[in-house]
């Protein structure tokens, strides 16, 4: 018996190493942690897409629960996760934009052809703010309280499955604490 | 030709806003260059996440390089710009992860390993000295020499 045991520690050993390695093939390398969750959204003040002379800053933010969305034309999967955002807008979702490096013009020709799902569309052509999110990569997207704190964040287009599954029961938690 | 004169001087004093090579980088003080070059080299590029933000071309790398530059020429300490980078990236960002209970198995895991195989190669090796000092009993010593004996007879039997 006792020799058994002894000679079964190497395969235990062997599949602790394949249970970590295996666990690993399937994670995301994409998916970083941010530092932000539970942290305000930093301070900005930025002009609206629509509007080079209309300022936004963090304050006119505060008082509803949204989702904050980066987003940018050159970004294919903001392509493909445009029309889920246009449904969610429908449905009541509200969505703050965050246009990130991209041209003014090229962004409303977008919004035009595809449907505005956005209530506010901030231009942050530096991505000033962008680095303050710690962004990097469109689209990713924020969940975020009345009181301006960050409580999810998703990197990669957001997908129904996602919505309900994580994002909807979040929305209704924090609408409800106010 | 003449146009062409122009663009050429229309280039040359074309204002550049920011560094396009590392070498542009440049401060009056000594020392922050090299404080410069070891952030960038120490700090990950979020996007192609094999390279520095030093080595990266990608267009975050740039932006977070002007910015880690801006910084540094305002005056800020490399321990500033460090916390700047993982207050907004998280400790990711830095190549060699901070000493923390999260990254104690990183950290420690090897040296554990280590320790657990220097356990194991002892503990072998003191059971195989152990019995190569095993003395014979009387019996087993009667045997061995008439066994000896035997052989060397024989080797004389054949000679």
């Amino acid at each position: 018996m006792n020799r058994y045991l002894r000679y079964s520690i190497p395969l235990l050993i062997f599949a602790v190493i394949a249970a970590f390695l295996y666990k690993g093939l399937g994670m995301n390398p994409r998916e970083i942690p941010s530092p932000l969750i539970g942290k305000s959204i930093p301070e900005f003040s930025l002009p609206t897409v629509e509007n080079a002379a209309t300022m936004v800053n963090s304050e006119n933010l505060l008082g509803k629960v949204y989702l904050l969305n980066v987003w940018a034309t050159w970004c294919v999967s903001c392509r493909a996760e445009h029309e889920t955002l246009v449904h969610l807008s429908r449905s009541g979702v509200e969505i703050v934009g965050l246009n990130w490096k991209d041209d003014r013009d090229k962004a409303l020709a977008w919004l035009n052809r595809l449907g505005d799902p956005y209530i506010i569309n901030i231009f942050d052509q530096k991505g000033r703010t962008a680095i303050d999110l710690g962004v990097y990569g469109a689209p990713e997207t924020f969940l975020v309280d009345s009181k301006g704190v960050i409580h999810y964040k998703h990197a990669g287009p957001i997908s129904m499955e996602l919505f309900n599954k994580t994002l909807l029961p979040m929305i209704e938690d924090l609408k409800r604490k106010g | 030709m003449r146009a062409f004169f122009l663009t050429l001087l229309f280039l040359l004093i074309l204002p550049s806003s920011h560094a396009s090579t590392l070498a542009d980088y440049t401060f009056d003080e000594p020392g922050k260059e090299e404080d410069f070059r070891a952030i960038i080299e120490e700090m990950r590029c979020l996007v192609c996440q094999n390279e520095s933000l030093a080595g990266s071309n990608a267009e975050l790398a740039v932006d977070l390089r002007n910015e880690i530059y801006d910084m540094m020429k305002t005056g800020q300490s490399k321990d500033e710009v460090i916390d700047f980078m993982v207050s907004r990236y998280g400790d990711f960002v830095l190549y060699s992860p901070p000493l923390k209970p999260t990254t104690y198995p990183i950290w420690f895991g090897p040296l554990l390993v280590f320790v657990i195989g220097g356990v194991v190669l002892f503990r072998i090796l003191k059971r195989k000295s152990l019995t190569q000092e095993t003395k014979l009993s009387t019996d087993e010593q009667h045997r061995l020499d008439d066994l000896l004996k035997q052989s060397t007879d024989t080797r004389d039997d054949t000679q």
